[in-house]
């Protein structure tokens, strides 16, 4: 299949090592990976810091750059809660009923990457090597917006030789939350603390989830407390391989 | 004990939620204490509600009673006050706090100089007890909770437990010294005597009792209150006269949509199947109960709410609480950050609405839009979805010049502008690739950012933006997309 990657401008600026997974993943598994250069931003910034009106020419970008994907791939949850919450919505007011027609047509194909790999491709095994004790983070997007309930999960259970932890209290949220982290600064760190404590007590060598943005704000705290733990985003787990692993692992 | 805001909906400017939240999160007493009670509750709740297979269908029916019954408002509460008339009751309108507050002050005039009150957070919101005492007239509460506010002159800081934020030491410690008891327990029993010895006389020598109401019945015209003390019993059966102060939101149609609500309520509320007490009156009754009953409807613009169909939802609030006890934010703050009677999330979209937005305008911003209040809220309110709506009404309501020069809009402007275009968007990512430099420390990482962006480094590092990326990555692979040059970084199959 050839699948459009829409990578996320967090992504694209601050985690390019999520975007090269995602391709090596899709590419192993015998796909074609197309990225439009012309993508930017899905709006969700503006929209949900009040700037509402100001989302829909990024709203109208992203239909013109992937009106004709057969599938549109986005490592990041929150975005795609922004584009399935938000679309229609902002389609609908913006009065523009061709508009309105396009995203109605073009969301069916969009697809968190874990939701792609495990709805639309039906796998689970993705053929991945990683050697370490692992910890899943549920994001709030992906937990109650995008509903991914296990698969995050399954897909990470058919790595081999990695060792997954659950943790307490899976639900609750990492305080990020987009510019309420630099509105709210404060208690965004509070909110923070006290998930550190759960994340921390798993003993894990990595924290993982769907969302580089929570990965960001957990692996910014981790750093700042020197702790031993590092964050990485699951696609970046679901594209190593045997030879990297054993790389890392002193070619064993 | 931190500094709570004292804030009421007639002030323009208060702090805003941040600057209230920060003498709150450095209280550790009062954090523990708000995490204690929150888990207990959510706890409860969890248990009783994953006993019930038709939980959602319950909440679906709740949402759709909620609807119904605001779209036609105006009907129900026509009928609400027909029937109560007709029941023997008095019907009383008040535009906003003043009037109802006025209408109630004429009605508790009596030989005792005192009224006993049922814990209401609509008196909360007009500020009852401040206008009786300005008259004169002793409001003495007599929800346990309440009394605690009361006594230690505090505020409220949950819709249900209002003195959540205090533990049973403090409790103690304040019943001691308010009630003169230096020998007494901390055991709950201890507490609880000593509270029914003090109110005990009040009950049996105070003649009018003003209370709230959980619901208002158009089709009896009766009055509907849950509680878990048995203390409202009290004021609803032995004073002469009753007065029942309640929002115009709080009507239901049928007496059978109880059904419904009193099953989503206790459970969602204290975790309870049911609430110990839950009393129905209608009118009044010869020989039984207050001789004299009134009922004041109060608009205080929840009629602006309505006005606005992408938040009218609001008030399909039954105020169970749920939301403050999932809520993260007012986990680690307590109810006193939103300067209000309504904390949490709930009282970050209903605050600002009825101070018509000139005042709260932080309120819809102290949300991490996690969604944890919509999936436990018992009549489905989409608080992230209204929360978002609001903070556009917060940008779009700020004067012409503050729109066009707030730093955040010319932030927003040039963030849009740069994302219209990849080949600007490429160039910021370059750009910003110099500008990092000076800010990254021996680590690698940046530990300190000036302006806004401080924020983020307060608690947090960041990693710098990497020499490439992700666009340039795949352009240069795409450049050099000879298979041959490729087949070391395409992985085997």
């Amino acid at each position: 299949m050839r699948i459009s990657l829409f990578i996320a401008c967090y992504n694209d600026t601050l985690f390019p090592e999520i975007g090269i997974a995602v391709v090596r993943v899709l590419e192993r598994l015998g796909h074609t990976i197309d990225f439009p250069l012309e993508q930017t931003c899905c709006g969700q910034m503006h929209y949900n810091t009040g700037y509402q009106p100001e989302a829909l020419p990024l709203l109208r970008r992203f239909v013109e750059v992937f009106r004709d994907s057969e599938a549109v791939c986005v490592p990041s949850s929150s975005c795609v809660t922004m584009m399935r919450e938000h679309y229609e919505k902002i389609a609908l007011a913006s009065g523009d009923n061709t508009l309105q027609s396009e995203v109605a047509a073009l969301l069916p194909r969009v697809y968190e990457f874990t939701e792609l790999l495990v709805h639309r491709l039906g796998v689970e095994g993705v053929g991945a090597v990683y050697p370490h004790r692992v910890t899943y983070h549920s994001s709030c997007h992906s937990l109650r917006n995008l509903r991914l309930g296990d698969v995050p999960i399954r897909l990470l259970s058919n790595v081999r030789d990695i060792e997954l932890i659950p943790m307490e209290a899976a639900d609750l949220c990492c305080g990020f939350g987009g510019t309420f982290s630099i509105k709210n600064p404060d208690v965004s760190g509070a909110m923070l603390e006290e998930k550190l404590q759960y994340i921390q007590k798993t003993q894990a060598e990595v924290c993982t989830a769907c969302d580089s943005s929570c990965l960001m704000h957990i692996g910014g705290a981790l750093h700042r407390r020197r702790a031993k733990m590092r964050t990485e985003h699951i696609a970046t787990i679901l594209a190593s391989e045997v030879a990297s692993a054993a790389l890392r692992n002193g070619g064993r | 004990m931190a500094t709570i805001p004292n804030v009421d909906f007639k002030k323009r400017r208060a702090p805003d939620f941040p600057s209230a939240a920060l003498p709150l999160l450095q209280d550790a007493q009062l954090r523990s204490n708000v995490r204690h009670a929150t888990g207990v509750i959510q706890g409860k709740r969890a248990r009783v509600v994953s006993e019930m297979p038709d939980w959602q269908a319950l909440r679906d029916a709740g949402q759709r009673i909620r609807a119904h019954t605001l779209e036609h408002l105006d009907i129900y509460l026509e009928q609400f006050e027909q029937r109560c008339i007709a029941a023997g009751g008095h019907v009383h309108w008040a535009r906003d706090a003043a009037e109802a507050n006025r209408i109630v002050l004429q009605l508790a005039q009596n030989r005792t100089g005192r009224i006993i009150k049922i814990k209401s957070m609509t008196t909360e919101e007009t500020g009852l007890n401040r206008a009786l005492e300005a008259a004169g007239i002793r409001p003495v509460e007599t929800d346990l909770a309440e009394l605690i506010v009361q006594l230690g002159h505090d505020k409220p800081s949950h819709i249900v437990v209002p003195a959540l934020h205090k533990n049973r030491s403090q409790v103690r410690e304040l019943f001691s010294r308010t009630m003169n008891l230096p020998q007494l327990g901390d055991r709950p029993e201890d507490l609880a005597e000593a509270a029914r010895v003090y109110l005990r006389r009040q009950f049996l020598s105070t003649p009018v009792a003003v209370s709230g109401a959980n619901f208002l019945i158009a089709e009896t015209g009766g009055v509907c209150i849950v509680e878990s003390e048995g203390n409202g019993r009290m004021c609803l059966t032995l004073p002469k006269k009753l007065i029942s102060i309640a929002g115009i939101d709080k009507i239901i149609p049928r007496f059978r949509d109880l059904e419904v609500l009193l099953q989503v309520l206790p459970r969602s509320a204290t975790g309870e199947r049911m609430n110990p007490y839950n009393s129905l009156w209608t009118g009044v009754h010869p020989g039984d109960g207050p001789e004299e009953f009134h009922v004041v409807l109060l608009d205080n613009r929840r009629t602006e709410v309505l006005r606005d169909p992408e938040a009218r939802e609001t008030l399909h609030c039954i105020r169970c609480g749920a939301c403050q006890n999932a809520c993260p934010v007012y986990r680690q703050t307590g109810g006193h950050a939103y300067g209000s009677v309504y904390a949490g999330p709930i009282g970050a979209i209903l605050t600002p609405q009825l101070a018509m937005m000139e005042r709260g305008q932080s309120l819809p911003y102290a949300s991490s839009l996690c969604g944890a209040c919509y999936e436990v809220c018992p009549v489905k309110i989409n608080i992230p979805e209204i929360l978002i709506h609001l903070r556009g009404r917060v940008v779009t309501g700020r004067p012409k010049v503050l729109r066009a020069f707030h730093p955040e809009a010319i932030a927003m402007r040039a963030m849009q502008w740069m994302f219209l275009r990849a080949t600007r968007f490429s160039m910021a990512q370059r750009l910003g690739r110099i500008a990092q430099r000076p800010w990254i420390r021996q680590s690698g990482w940046i530990e300190r950012l000036p302006t806004v962006l401080g924020g983020w480094t307060r608690t947090r590092d960041l990693r710098p933006l990497p020499p490439q990326s992700f666009r340039e990555w795949f352009q240069a692979r795409s450049h050099a997309s000879m298979p041959s040059q490729n087949s070391s970084e395409a992985p085997h199959d």
